[in-house]
């Protein structure tokens, strides 16, 4: 998104954010009342990933693939299960309340729904002001000097302080939410689905108005998206994520050019694309089935039960994201069998294929 | 049901100067105002636009199911204006001759009742046929849009269901009385890429294999791009551009839909800036005067916030049709 962030692309930048090996699970019950089990679900499993300073990080992957919830235990509102996540340098994964404070003024979350994660019942202008009120920092007509500022730079008439999110249409809520995020000058903010909610024209303004304040600022950005035209146009690395896993890490236009695992390149060739010229002429994997449960989920590789170059060693051994033959550094895939450059998937694909 | 004009030249669906307006506490809301279109038989008609464009109310409309709207026009189909029709023809129509799908089909579900039941409820509701041979043509028909083991699955809740099963078990529900028509709205609007992919093919199969006219209607122009043969571009619930599919994509003429088009990231814009429409879609209850897309136009003139353009022929095209006093297309009311 930035000219700075090209450094990062090209290695140098260092890791704002670093997970290592982080590991959530949530406790589940199931079975009849009289034979209560007790499941875990594996919604991130060892995950281990770097944002880098200045850099967007888009964590791609369909519902229920775990990105939310890794993005939630980087900032903390998940306690992990195992691994650790550090920020700056500081173990942010066992510190105490009041040791996570100041990390806190640095780290913001960007939601989904504007119409979820705002009251109702109060004033943009107090929604605003709540990190300077929770931080105890700018009070009365300072703090009001500086709500009106922050309106002013994501797009909004700072007259409108008096209103209630009510009078705001999704992408105006959406200003609100991004206006809050930044308001204590964070380094790093979590942008979940930030415009899954918004229509297409609506969408292109906060597109843009992230990107403005991504160079204005100098934020980190962990972008999480399912929408992979978005995430092409705005993210300097991506991270795809299947069942709790990440399967796939490299900058934007190598993934998208030359991707290496096999889930990626079928999630690609899955893209809507606005072109019908371009949409006959690609390539097309229609992955069967759904992704399995996380309640157990499948042996070695995550993947091996719907993909097309499975093989027997893919069900028996595990994978970690390393470079491998053929893999760059800065593009790594966690597959035993990746793809070569131009190698066709759509073949075994339509073998596999029962529809 | 008279099915005439069955062969030559006559559209499947024929609808003309369709208005549908709602009172509101706030005032009138017109939703539509004002659109003309058809579907051929065994053609996919895209509808494209934002929220509040009036695309869903339009087909939901001609279908009876905008309860209290105030709806002028006609809409005939296989001969039958469906807009003077009592409730009870409408039923018959609705199954046997349009069949919908909708975004979220958990809601189109009875949650405490089998997906087989409620299929077989379906069709003896319209049709003759005994309890044994409707779960046969549900079970047939599951297994025909892609449920693996569709004689099991047919005892199946709708929760034991993934959210790209319960669309198929939809879209079977739709085809067991073989309608003309299947009314899509926003059908993968709630699934993953990946799934989305899966029910845009087996659309496009229906409509090969079945001979099925569907009107998709989405805010996707992705989507659109995958299965329209024409598409209708809608905005504040008038249709701004007409166009074959490629016609719209290869030359998309009215300037809100150039606007949608450059808000899209595109793979050649190697992170350039977007290029939004600025501003935000009208109030339907106070519309500005003339073309209710010229407050966020770029390119409007005086004229543009006087009269409303209609909908004509660009020069030189005969399908291709515009709304707008910039291009030759905008006819005089």
């Amino acid at each position: 998104m930035t000219t700075s962030s090209v450094d990062a692309v090209a290695g140098c930048g260092e890791a704002l954010v670093q997970l290592e090996h982080v590991v959530k699970d949530f406790p589940v019950k199931s079975g009849s009342f009289f034979a209560r089990k007790r499941e875990r679900v594996h919604a991130v499993a060892d995950v281990s990933l770097d944002v880098r300073r200045g850099e967007t990080l888009a964590l791609v992957g369909e519902t229920g693939c775990g990105k939310s919830t890794l993005a939630r235990c980087i900032v903390r509102l998940h306690d992990l299960t195992a691994g650790r996540v550090l920020f700056d340098g500081h173990d942010i994964s066992v510190a105490s309340h009041a040791e996570l404070r100041p990390f806190r003024r640095r780290m913001q979350m960007v939601f989904q729904d504007p119409y979820g994660s705002l009251n109702p019942r109060r004033r943009v202008g107090s929604i605003i002001g709540d990190p300077f009120a929770i931080h105890g920092v700018a009070h009365g007509a300072e703090r009001l000097r500086r709500v009106q500022e922050l309106m002013e730079l994501v797009g909004l008439n700072s007259e409108h302080y008096n209103r209630f999110p009510g009078d705001f249409s999704g992408g105006q809520r959406q200003r609100v939410g991004i206006a809050r995020a930044i308001a204590l000058r964070p380094d790093f903010i979590v942008c979940d689905e930030p415009v899954s909610a918004l229509d297409v024209s609506i969408r292109a303004q906060i597109l843009n108005l992230l990107a403005e304040l991504q160079d204005e600022l100098g934020l980190t950005y962990l972008f999480i998206s399912h929408d992979l035209s978005v995430v092409r146009h705005v993210s300097d690395r991506v991270a795809v994520m299947y069942l709790g896993a990440v399967v796939e890490v490299a900058p934007v236009g190598s993934l998208y050019g030359h991707a290496r695992h096999p889930y990626t390149r079928a999630l690609l060739s899955a893209m809507p694309v606005a072109d019908s010229e371009r949409a006959a002429a690609r390539e097309e994997i229609v992955l069967t089935g759904d992704p399995p449960s996380p309640l157990d989920p499948p042996s070695g590789c995550r993947f091996h039960p719907r993909c097309p170059r499975a093989q027997a060693r893919c069900a028996s051994e595990a994978l970690v994201l390393a470079p491998r033959l053929g893999d760059t550094a800065e593009h790594v895939a966690a597959c035993h069998f990746p793809l070569a450059d131009g190698e066709v998937l759509a073949a075994a694909a339509a073998r596999a294929e029962s529809l | 049901m008279t099915t005439p004009d069955r062969a030559n030249g006559t559209p499947l669906l024929d609808v003309r100067g369709l208005h549908v307006a709602f009172t509101t506490p706030d005032g009138v809301l017109e939703a539509v105002r004002g659109i003309s279109f058809s579907v051929d038989r065994g053609k996919v008609l895209g509808i494209v636009g934002e929220s509040g464009s009036g695309k869903s109310v339009a087909t939901q409309t001609m279908v009876g199911l905008t309860r209290g709207a105030r709806v002028a026009g006609e809409a005939v189909f296989e001969g039958q204006d469906l807009l003077a029709m009592s409730p009870d023809q409408l039923r018959v129509i609705r199954g046997r001759g349009i069949a919908m799908i909708f975004q979220n089909p958990l809601s189109s579900l009875h949650p405490l009742y089998r997906i087989g039941w409620q299929i077989v409820e379906m069709i003896q509701a319209h049709e003759a046929a005994t309890r044994r041979q409707a779960r046969a043509r549900a079970i047939e028909l599951l297994g025909l849009v892609g449920i693996p083991r569709p004689d099991r699955r047919v005892d199946d809740y709708p929760h034991q269901f993934s959210g790209g099963m319960l669309q198929r078990a939809m879209i079977a529900m739709a085809l067991a009385l073989h309608p003309r028509l299947l009314i899509a709205d926003e059908p993968t609007t709630a699934l993953d890429v990946t799934v989305q992919a899966q029910i845009l093919r087996l659309l496009r199969r229906v409509q090969q294999e079945f001979g099925t006219a569907i009107i998709l209607i989405t805010h996707d122009l992705g989507v659109i791009a995958e299965v329209a043969d024409e598409v209708i571009v809608m905005y504040a619930g008038r249709a701004m551009e007409v166009a074959p599919r490629r016609e719209l994509f290869r030359t998309p003429s009215h300037p809100y839909t150039r606007g949608l088009w450059h808000s899209i990231p595109r793979p050649d814009m190697e992170g350039a800036r977007l290029t939004p429409i600025p501003g935000q879609p009208p109030s339907l209850i106070a519309p500005p005067p003339g073309c209710p897309f010229h407050p966020r136009c770029a390119e409007a003139v005086a004229r543009c916030g006087a009269d409303t353009p209609l909908l004509g022929a660009l020069p030189g095209t005969e399908r291709h049709l515009s709304a707008c006093w910039l291009t030759e297309g905008g006819a005089s009311p």
